[in-house]
């Protein structure tokens, strides 16, 4: 392990307790809603803000005790916080002139690295005058000049447009490639976080939710934020064989399991009808229509009542149903379309 | 909405506020109007070039400059303390920088020369230890003007201090900067515009500092008489002398404002 951290802080309305290891070339998302501790995690790996209790080893080293100028980190931060009097060229050199390399040399090295962000053209330019997407390369170059151990990403996308982003993400993901030292990178975008990392943790309320590779994460969600952040309806209840009773609805599932078990499934398994269907299909309940929004190509329906659930369904079908807010509704899902594991 | 873009409100001018703010305007004004109306313009080359008036001039542009520069090195660091750092009395310590600020010059004077004074509690030993005597000195003039001075600076810069993002320290941290290097390298040059004003009004405070120089430097020409000095003592023996020296302190001030204002000063 590189890495290995437990991060503990208390504050009077505030706590966070998270243990991390990372390996040598792993990239470990942070994912989490606002508030849950995230930033605080990467302020407290790179000694801007002090433990309270637990330790950083890195590199067989412990860190916690040194000053944040002594750790062999580099940083992005959200805003990227380029230096507004240093070009882009002094603003990656300023690294290696703090770390004693001459001013020659931290130039030369400075010009290569905006070299393999693409940036060459933009050595001379301050930072007022690059776009968003230009200003987060350089960010990158200057954390990754100083060639750190411990690389910290703070939402290192969130401040650019939806086309630049798409492009800033594949560079950065390439780049993320190619560095050997452990990640840690913070995000509230599951795409981000998908696309980026080896491995997720998804903190709430300053604790540890879920932890997992992407797709695990993806498939099984946990709690209910992690469910709305891979898209995926999701109800806790107890299954016995091949069926799992959620509230007062028994479902009928494809897989066995026994004990307490999260069942979820797509919105895109649910069908709605505005009778109840003949012939009694399984999985079948009554809600009411809460919501109707667009979402991409279809249209997003909000469930109420018992069971409450998304359901995506197009266009047509909205007309051909004539769905209205408030008004009640038959929704069933496809046995093979649903998914349980173990709570 | 821009203010010019934005409709009058119900098209009347509200006298309450624009009378007085005229009044004060003229108020503001007239002086220097009266300065310009009664000047001697056509003896104004030939009394610049008397040697006394140069001596003054020069004697008040290189205290002030030297008192600047002292409060520069001392206030700075003093702002940044009293910025970035907590510590039990901060409250009071701030609060002891502004006194000269509030207090009568004269006052200033006084204190001054009971604390450096040949027999002060420092001054003493000064002499006794260094043979320094600040008192009735050029040097004591500098002494003087920074006294007064320096709470114009510091304030000044360590509101500049205050508003400065803080979190872009924390970026040269992480790149491995120390205190110092962070200081130097990103605090200072993000702060310049701040330091620069705190140093223009600190200057034209030196340059105008009449009370504590009179009392603790004195008024030697050549020496310690600094143009406000000359400016009061002409008055008595020649106004026409005094007109002219005070056009010239009032031209050196307009100028260095006006050249550091569009570069320096943000005024919106």
């Amino acid at each position: 392990m590189t890495l290995t951290a437990q991060l503990r802080i208390t504050r009077a309305a505030f706590r966070l307790d998270l243990d991390l290891d990372v390996a040598p070339g792993e990239v470990v998302a942070l994912l989490g809603p606002n508030g849950a501790g995230k930033t605080t995690a990467l302020r407290l790996l790179a000694g801007l803000t002090r433990l309270t209790d637990g330790h950083i080893i890195l590199d067989g080293l412990p860190l916690h005790h040194q000053a944040t100028e002594k750790r062999p980190i580099g940083m992005v931060f959200q805003d990227y916080l380029l230096f507004p009097h240093l070009s882009a060229l002094d603003n990656v050199a300023f690294g290696l002139r703090c770390h004693g390399t001459g001013k020659a040399e931290s130039r030369r090295q400075a010009a290569e690295w905006l070299a393999r962000v693409g940036l060459t053209d933009h050595a001379g330019a301050r930072p007022r005058q690059l776009s968003g997407g230009q200003a987060q390369r350089v960010a990158l170059a200057r954390a990754l000049a100083i060639r750190p151990r411990l690389l910290l990403l703070d939402e290192p996308l969130a401040a650019l447009d939806a086309h630049t982003r798409l492009e800033i993400r594949s560079q950065l993901r390439r780049h993320l490639a190619d560095f050997d030292g452990a990640t840690v990178l913070v995000t509230h975008d599951p795409l981000d976080a998908m696309v980026l990392a080896d491995r997720l943790i998804v903190i709430e309320h300053g604790g540890v939710v879920q932890t997992g590779a992407p797709v695990e994460v993806a498939r099984r969600p946990r709690t209910d934020y992690v469910a709305r952040l891979v898209g995926l309806n999701l109800y806790r209840g107890v299954a016995t064989g091949n069926q799992i009773k959620i509230d007062d609805v028994l479902f009928t599932v494809a897989e066995r399991l026994d004990g307490p078990a999260f069942l979820a499934f797509a919105p895109s398994a649910v069908a709605l009808y505005r009778t109840r269907p003949d012939g009694s299909p399984r999985n079948l309940w009554q809600a009411r229509i809460d919501g109707v929004e667009r979402h991409g190509d279809n249209v997003r329906i909000h469930l109420d009542g018992p069971l409450p659930a998304a359901a995506d369904i197009t266009p047509a079908a909205v007309a051909e149903l004539d769905l209205t807010p408030g008004q009640n509704i038959w929704a069933s899902v496809k046995a093979t379309e649903t998914h349980i594991y173990p709570a | 909405m821009r203010e010019t873009e934005r409709m009058p409100v119900a098209g009347r001018l509200p006298w309450v506020l624009v009378l007085p703010a005229v009044l004060g305007l003229v108020f503001l004004v007239l002086p220097l109007a009266g300065l310009l109306v009664r000047a001697p313009w056509s003896t104004l080359g030939q009394r610049l070039t008397e040697p006394q008036v140069l001596e003054a001039l020069r004697l008040s542009l290189v205290t002030a400059t030297i008192a600047t520069l002292i409060c520069l090195v001392l206030g700075v660091p003093l702002a940044w303390c009293l910025a970035r750092l907590s510590f039990p009395g901060r409250r009071v310590v701030r609060a002891l920088v502004t006194v000269p600020l509030v207090l009568p010059p004269v006052v200033g004077g006084v204190a001054l020369l009971l604390a450096l004074g040949r027999r002060g509690l420092v001054g003493q030993w000064l002499d006794s230890t260094f043979g320094i005597t600040l008192p009735f000195t050029t040097a004591g003039v500098v002494v003087a003007e920074a006294f007064v001075a320096m709470p114009f600076l510091v304030i000044s810069v360590e509101g500049a201090l205050r508003a400065a993002d803080l979190r872009f320290e924390d970026a040269a941290a992480t790149l491995g900067a120390s205190r110092w290097v962070v200081f130097r390298r990103v605090t200072l040059p993000l702060i310049a515009p701040g330091i620069v004003a705190g140093s223009v009004l600190c200057w034209a405070r030196a340059l105008g500092e009449f009370g504590a120089t009179i009392t603790f430097a004195g008024n030697f020409p050549g020496q310690t008489q600094t143009m406000p000095l000359a400016v009061y003592l002409a008055l008595e023996t020649e106004p026409e002398a005094a007109i002219v020296l005070s056009l010239v302190l009032l031209a050196v001030s307009v100028i260095i404002l006006a050249s550091l204002r569009d570069r320096w000063v943000n005024s919106p």
